[in-house]
């Protein structure tokens, strides 16, 4: 089923005093889920993407602009109505009740023609139970299962009732580190199983780009940027999405455009072909450093962290927002900067154009280079 | 560590000696007193021990009115009260608009003297040669005899102790069961919604559940509050509850103590020792119950 | 399109029956509040009708076109009602302070103080507060009435100062200031009375407030024990007072200046309570969780 959410809106009325303005939790939202997918709503907390949930789901209802399922209006329509299952962050299972009456207590409500026979019943909770494989523990209470167990018997309980779509939120924030990565292939498996369409909410970006289909980035209610997760770290429309996304984050620069060149603290670093002369940001994505003699970004050195496969390389640069630079190398272009380095000497980097992102000072939009005909200088000989 | 002992010591020593005093001492003196056969309170003699005094309470046709009364009494009001405060806490959870000020209203019984409102009950409820008082006026209205519920049949009076009983003890049930139902947590009603589950459904399969240790709570404590039941029948009745054939246990209690039948500390003693055999009693099974009830 | 439809009237119906179920709510709550208010607006009406007035009305009126101060100034002539009143706020500030004093001490030296023995006494405090008043009020009659302590305030005051229960509360909202306090103020030379003064109770101070309330409300509506040891109406507490104005006070016919009476006695609490709301609910309701 194919979510449509166009200019959505939503204003929460100021509490206390009148006339004051309300909170805009959500503002224009315009998006499309497409059928099938897994997508995740993404943002700091307070961006609006749990709002966002909540009126799809249908707690809430929109101040302005519609949803769509599919070719349905269901805007106005109560929750229970629109046909969909919602698993919430503290997964809201009974505490009273097995997780057998868990997962059948909402084929339970349906009254009149809707209503199940008993076995209708028990064979769709079994069905829901195995699809989670917790068809082992069906007689137990939520209070006896783990964070991980008691996540899938509410995305069992959710999807028991074969909604149209499923909604989750923040569905791994109460679970370890461990526990985590196992239960995200597990919502990934799941969802491509059933091959229903799924959005949840997370702040998480790791863990969206890792199972998502699609991502969608909000911040303070605004939509920033949708797309495929690589395309959207890629090509990144605002320092705040470029921020966002990735670990370690992008490092930014405070940078001016001179000449068609990018420079760093007075020194070209890089060729900004058909930009205008400006002050700007750079954000530079850790992979985006290649250490070079030569290379036109002479940072200080502070330390070496050494992860296996790849070596990061940690300095420092008067111009950088951040404290520290962290780039990611490869281990071998890496040994030969160890060897025979003073401490606190400098560092040399050329830069990948395609990693480095260039932004307003003011606006923080991106600012597009024409695209480079040629490969720099640097990399060239590096080859 | 042990450098503060002393000092602490003395920071304690207030508390001990007035607990000592008045609550640990009189416990064990209770039990002496209830074992003392013809204990003369003036000359503080007694013939010898035994168990006469409970003998005496239990064959004492005014101790077994004042059982009968209280018993009636808690079964009556402690049902009632609980599921009326029920019902109107989970109307009050229900709405926004003048919750503080129902809140606020509600609790005020709390606050008042037993004694001085139940003298307002009492001019409501008595029939005098001047008028038949308000209630019996309601009830003309809609074609009812006229009930002196002050000095008139068991029945009326023990209907007037009973509504009174549950007026004052709504108050302290509204606020215990309104702060439950706000502590359950919002989500489990959110889940409930976007299953489709009807109102009523949500009340009885979760909300009920939920607050069940807090009613169990409310069910224990009344019934040891309604066993106590005293100065609401006071107020009512007059001191001479004996006469009025209301008394209760603890009335019967004190009236053995002091007053014009007074002067038996014995008999008081076995009396309230045989009250509160009676509240353990209740309460144990109370508490049996609701461990097979609460099941998480 | 067909199952729009049908989905907008269910979505119609449903809104209907929440518009009946709110009003069904909204009606069942006023009720209640008339059934808790009545008594109140009885009591202060009866009291402003005169004596003749009220008597001649068989069916008695919902409201007075000719209201009279007539039956206060009964109610503070004819009985020695500021007497009354006088005795419960003497009775009811010696409680109350003699209690803070007693309780705080205790609960001080239960929460930061360590000493041999401390987990079993406190064990042993709990469980005294399973001890039902009613059972030790008797021997506490004999033991006042032996020290010759009847119709004095020292002997209604001293066996009412003690309460276990709060002792608890305190010791409780006591050990959530923080250790650091305690070893800061110790590495400062602070003496541990000092520190009680000038830390705990200040931090403390809600809940400090709080008790005090709630026992100076159940010190003035407390009946059984004063009722039990005075005899001489000069030591009369307000509710011994009402007993005895309604046995024999204006004679027995006198609503009105009963309710005079009444109301006065109802006023100094009512207020207590309007202005200390929010304290004494959250302390009641921290209450109803010790069973």
């Amino acid at each position: 089923m194919e979510i449509i959410l166009r200019n959505l809106t939503k204003t929460f009325p100021a509490r206390g005093k009148k006339g004051r303005d309300g909170v805009t939790a959500v503002d224009h939202v315009s998006f499309t889920v497409p059928d099938g997918e897994l997508v995740g709503l993404l943002g700091p907390s307070g961006c609006g993407k749990s709002t966002t949930l909540n009126l799809i789901c249908g707690l809430e209802s929109p101040t302005d602009g519609a949803i769509f399922f599919g070719e349905e209006d269901v805007t106005r329509l109560a929750p229970e109505l629109r046909g969909v299952g919602m698993v919430f962050q503290n997964y809201a299972l009974y505490p009273h009740l097995t997780v057998r009456q868990n997962i059948r207590f909402p084929l339970e409500n349906r009254t009149g023609k809707d209503r199940l026979s008993r076995q209708d019943i028990d064979r769709k909770a079994e069905e829901a139970a195995r699809l989670v494989q917790m068809e082992e523990l069906m007689d137990r209470r939520p209070g006896e299962l783990s964070g991980g167990q008691q996540q899938r018997v509410a995305i069992a309980r959710a999807l028991v009732k074969s909604p149209r779509v499923l909604l989750l939120d923040e569905p791994l924030s109460n679970l370890d580190a461990r526990l985590r990565l196992q239960t995200r292939e597990e919502i990934r498996r799941i969802q491509k199983q059933t091959g229903i369409t799924t959005v949840f909410v997370t702040h998480d970006q790791e863990e969206a780009m890792s199972i998502c289909d699609r991502i969608a980035v909000m911040r303070d209610g605004v939509l920033m940027q949708q797309g495929a997760p690589q395309q959207v770290y890629d090509d990144p429309e605002s320092l705040f999405v470029a921020r966002f996304l990735g670990t370690p984050p992008i490092n930014v620069f405070h940078g001016s455009i001179r000449n068609q060149k990018l420079c760093i603290g007075d020194q070209p670093v890089m060729d900004a072909a058909g930009a205008a002369d400006q002050e700007v940001w750079a954000g530079v994505r850790p992979e985006g450093f290649v250490p070079c003699p030569d290379g036109p970004l002479a940072c200080r050195m502070e330390r070496v962290e050494v992860m296996g496969r790849d070596t990061s390389i940690i300095s420092s640069h008067s111009a950088c927002t951040q404290p520290v630079i962290r780039s990611i190398v490869s281990s071998e272009s890496a040994a030969s900067l160890r060897s025979g380095q003073p401490a606190e000497a400098l560092v040399r980097f050329a830069l990948k154009p395609d990693k480095v992102f260039l932004f307003d000072r003011d606006t923080e939009a991106r600012i597009r280079l024409r695209p480079a005909g040629s490969v720099p200088a640097s990399e060239r000989s590096a080859r | 560590m042990n450098k503060n002992s002393p000092k602490a010591w003395l920071y304690l020593l207030p508390a001990l000696l007035f607990l000592l005093a008045f609550l640990v001492y009189p416990l064990l003196d209770v039990m002496v007193y209830s074992v003392e056969e013809g204990f003369n309170f003036a000359s503080q003699t007694y013939f010898g021990t035994g168990l006469y005094n409970f003998s005496y309470v239990l064959h004492d046709p005014y101790f077994l009115q004042a059982v009968k009364n209280t018993v009636l009494l808690v079964l009556i009001t402690v049902p009632i009260s609980t599921g009326l405060a029920l019902v109107i806490s989970a109307a009050l959870s229900s709405i926004r608009p003048l919750r503080e000020l129902f809140q606020t209203i509600y609790f005020l019984p709390y606050v008042t003297n037993t004694l001085a409102v139940g003298l307002v009950f009492m001019v409501l409820f008595q029939r005098t040669e001047y008028t038949d008082g308000l209630i019996n006026l309601v009830i003309q209205l809609f074609g009812g005899p006229v009930i002196d519920f002050i000095d008139g049949p068991y029945w009326a009076k023990m209907l007037v102790l009973c509504v009174y009983t549950v007026w004052v003890v709504m108050p302290f049930k509204i606020l215990v069961l309104t702060s439950a139902l706000a502590s359950v947590n919002p989500d489990y009603y959110k889940a409930a919604r976007v299953d489709g589950t009807p109102r009523l459904r949500v009340f009885t399969r979760i909300t009920l559940p939920l607050i069940s240790p807090m009613i169990f709570y409310l069910v224990i404590t009344g019934f040891i509050g309604a066993f106590k039941a005293y100065s609401d029948a006071v107020a009512l009745f007059g001191t001479d509850l004996n006469a009025a054939g209301m008394n209760t246990i603890v009335g019967y209690v004190y009236d053995m103590l002091y007053g014009d039948s007074g002067g038996y500390p014995s008999y008081a003693s076995a009396a309230a020792i045989l009250l509160f055999a009676i509240v353990l009693t209740v309460t144990c099974i109370n508490l049996l119950v609701s461990r097979k009830k609460i099941q998480y | 399109m067909e199952q729009h439809t049908t989905f907008e009237t269910a979505q119609k119906r449903a809104l209907l029956q929440e518009r009946i179920r709110r009003g069904a709510v909204y009606l069942l709550l006023t009720l209640w509040a008339l059934i808790v208010l009545f008594p109140f607006y009885w009591m202060v009406l009866t009291s402003v009708k005169s004596y003749g007035a009220y008597n001649a009305e068989h069916i008695p009126s919902f409201f007075t076109l000719h209201p009279t101060l007539q039956n206060y100034i009964d109610a503070f002539t004819t009985v020695p009602l500021v007497g009354y009143l006088l005795n419960t706020l003497i009775f009811t500030v010696l409680t109350t302070g003699l209690m803070m004093v007693v309780s705080v001490l205790a609960a001080y030296a239960f929460a930061r103080l360590s000493f041999r023995g401390k987990n079993l006494l406190f064990t042993a405090f709990l469980s005294m507060m399973m001890i039902p008043s009613e059972l030790v009020v008797i021997t506490n009659f004999a033991t006042i009435t032996h020290l010759g302590l009847r119709s004095t305030f020292t002997g209604l005051v001293l066996p009412s100062v003690t309460s276990v229960f709060y002792i608890y509360l305190l010791k409780e909202n006591f050990e959530q200031v923080p250790d650091e306090l305690y070893r800061a103020a110790k590495v400062d030379g602070t003496s541990d009375l000092k520190y009680l003064w000038k830390v705990m109770i200040p931090i403390c101070r809600p809940t400090i407030v709080t008790v005090a309330i709630l026992k100076a409300i159940e010190c003035w509506n407390s009946y059984v024990w004063p009722r039990l040891i005075t005899d001489d109406p000069a030591y009369y507490l307000v509710s011994n007072g009402i007993q005895e104005i309604r046995e024999n006070g204006f004679g027995r016919e006198n609503i009105p200046a009963m309710m005079a009476a009444v109301v006065v006695i109802s006023i100094p609490l009512i207020l207590l309570f309007l202005i200390f709301r929010d304290k004494i609910m959250s302390g009641v309701s921290r209450g109803g969780l010790k069973g």
